[in-house]
């Protein structure tokens, strides 16, 4: 009997423990897969005719694989998105966490969050509707579709992951600090910004990683704006994101053009792997305060 | 007051003016977005709605365009990957609070969580198809488990946040009464996290309503009436998939819109069920 209850210990035991490596064993996979995957294209290319190569004709009878326009693309896209983003993003979030009253703060939040549930497609779909013609009459541009409309929409996809990290570490500076400032003379305004956002500092940074992270692997509703055309990045020009590339062609793709893709995608992964490790480190340095 | 000391606090209260400023402009900036996406979109997408739109699969003999399948195959999705998502979740938080005594086992585990939640969809869309869609082919089945996949870490979070809630006297009185481990965790330790499941549960059902690039390559484009099995056997668009194919690929606006207007309805709705889910088993604990 008692043997039977320990053999029944052990095996839940086990089997709870292997419920928890599978999210280990997802991450592996991803990995592998990717990298295995994606390796060949770039052994047959070559590294730099990959990485550097300025001319993607996958099709093309003497095709060319050069993924430069994409990762330019995509940097550019990622960089601009935030620079209209963020500071949107930051100042809204030091009204809501420090200035805002209760009522007008719980009903922001609510519409904050409502950005944040609305799926890609739709944001897509405004983009293709509003945003293209509005740039094309506005800068008299044949084609709206381009890196300015996926920029426009990237900055405003980011805006509720930037907002909610940063109003959470903006809220966990100690009151100490912001009393000890207002008793200095400062006003209340002054105490946010001279006092508290600095004391905020690597719980913004992280917010900052996650609009760059957020920003790399949108595809769909760049897909619906950018325009999708091979294009080195210009304000105008209609491109394709690492994400966007991939997306557009594979579901035609086949032999060395495919292996290309899965090359394109190792590469975003690589990214993505960059700006969790940052986001990681800036949480680890705002959870040490 | 000199002149200097006046200068000084003038420009003081013109900084402070500015920053006030940039903070209610920001605030108004997010919210008129906000507000300006829902009602266009609701405002060209609601005329649209119709019954036969909801209640028939598109014909090319009557040159009809209905929805129904769609929806259904978004219903199938979600089920199928919720009810592989729940157990993984849930077993590896009750894994990392309960049992696990490695440390570092425990810090590997959370990483592991934290990178897939990093993840774009995009990738994990190609490792769908690779792994998944090379076993089951492009079927509904291949996009609820990279679906499951991909949630994992949300209801993982969930219900560990929730189990740190349960609190540690229950457990010991258990122990005391001379239940082993296995026998606490599922009449104490579970019954006591159930409300974080549920939400967290939630929570992923509304990340996969809105779900489009994963699905692309994994659950394909067809919009075919199925029942539940041949259904996930098969391939199917759900909405998010339809809306692109119809908006970037036939230009069919009006149905994209009317898409787009139910799709954003069912993620608002499943959104404020989470937050009242939330807020209201909080309350109950804390009665």
């Amino acid at each position: 009997m008692k043997k039977k209850k320990e053999f029944m210990e052990t095996a839940v035991h086990g089997l709870f423990l292997c419920l928890g490596l599978i999210t280990v064993g997802c991450v592996l996979l991803i990995t592998i897969y990717l990298i295995v995957s994606g390796l060949p294209a770039i052994r047959q290319i070559g590294l730099s005719g990959f990485l550097l190569g300025k001319k993607w004709a996958s099709t093309a009878p003497e095709p060319f694989f050069g993924i430069l326009p994409f990762i330019l693309t995509s940097i550019y896209g990622t960089a601009g998105a935030m620079v209209i983003g963020l500071p949107v993003g930051f100042f809204t979030a030091v009204y809501l966490a420090k200035a805002a009253p209760a009522v007008l703060k719980t009903a922001i939040i609510n519409v904050v969050s409502l950005l944040a549930g609305i799926p890609s497609v739709v944001y897509g779909l405004v983009g293709m509707l509003v945003l293209v013609p509005g740039i094309r009459t506005f800068f008299g541009v044949p084609d709206g579709a381009g890196l300015l409309a996926a920029i426009i929409v990237l900055s405003v996809m980011i805006l509720p992951s930037v907002i909610n990290v940063s109003v959470a570490a903006l809220e966990a500076v100690p009151k100490e600090y912001e009393d000890a400032s207002l008793a200095l003379g400062a006003t209340p305004t002054e105490t946010y910004f001279r006092v508290s956002v600095p004391a905020a500092k690597s719980g913004i940074a992280a917010a900052v990683a996650l609009g760059v992270g957020r920003g790399i692997g949108e595809a769909m509703a760049v897909m619906m704006v950018a325009g999708n055309a091979a294009n080195m990045p210009s304000l105008f020009a209609s491109v394709r994101f690492l994400t966007t590339a991939v997306a557009c062609e594979m579901s035609y793709a086949g032999g060395l053009q495919r292996q290309a893709l899965f090359s394109i995608a190792l590469v975003l992964f690589f990214f993505i792997m960059v700006s969790n490790a940052a986001l990681n480190f800036f949480l680890k340095g705002s959870k040490k305060r | 007051m000199t002149l200097e000391k006046r200068r000084l606090l003038g420009r003081r209260q013109l900084t402070a003016a500015l920053w006030r400023g940039a903070m209610l402009a920001a605030t108004a900036i997010t919210c008129s977005l906000a507000l300006f996406i829902v009602i266009y979109v609701s405002f060209k997408g609601l005329p649209h709605i119709t019954w036969r739109l909801v209640s028939t699969a598109p014909s090319h003999l009557q040159r009809t365009i209905g929805i129904l399948p769609d929806i259904l195959n978004t219903v199938y999705i979600i089920f199928a990957a919720v009810t592989a998502v729940l157990p993984i979740g849930a077993g590896a938080a009750v894994y990392l609070t309960e049992y696990a005594e490695n440390k570092k086992m425990v810090a590997v585990i959370e990483y592991a969580a934290e990178t897939l939640a990093g993840i774009p969809s995009v990738i994990y869309g190609l490792v769908g198809m690779l792994v998944f869609s090379g076993t089951f082919g492009t079927s509904l089945l291949s996009g609820a488990l990279t679906l499951a996949v991909m949630n994992l870490p949300t209801v993982m979070r969930t219900t560990q946040e929730s189990l740190k809630t349960v609190p540690q006297s229950y457990r010991e009185g258990a122990f005391g009464l001379g239940a082993g481990k296995w026998r606490v965790i599922r009449t104490v330790v579970l019954p006591g996290c159930s409300d974080g499941i549920i939400t967290g549960c939630i929570l992923a059902v509304g990340r996969m309503l809105g779900e489009s690039a994963a699905l692309l390559f994994t659950a394909g484009f067809a919009h075919v009436l199925n029942g539940f099995f041949d259904g996930l056997a098969g391939s199917g668009a759900t909405l998010t998939v339809a809306l692109y194919v119809y908006a970037k690929e036939r230009g069919d606006l009006e149905t994209a819109f009317a898409i787009a207007a139910i799709l954003m309805a069912l993620t608002l709705f499943v959104n404020m069920l989470a937050s009242f889910a939330g807020a209201f088993f909080k309350r109950r604990r804390e009665a």
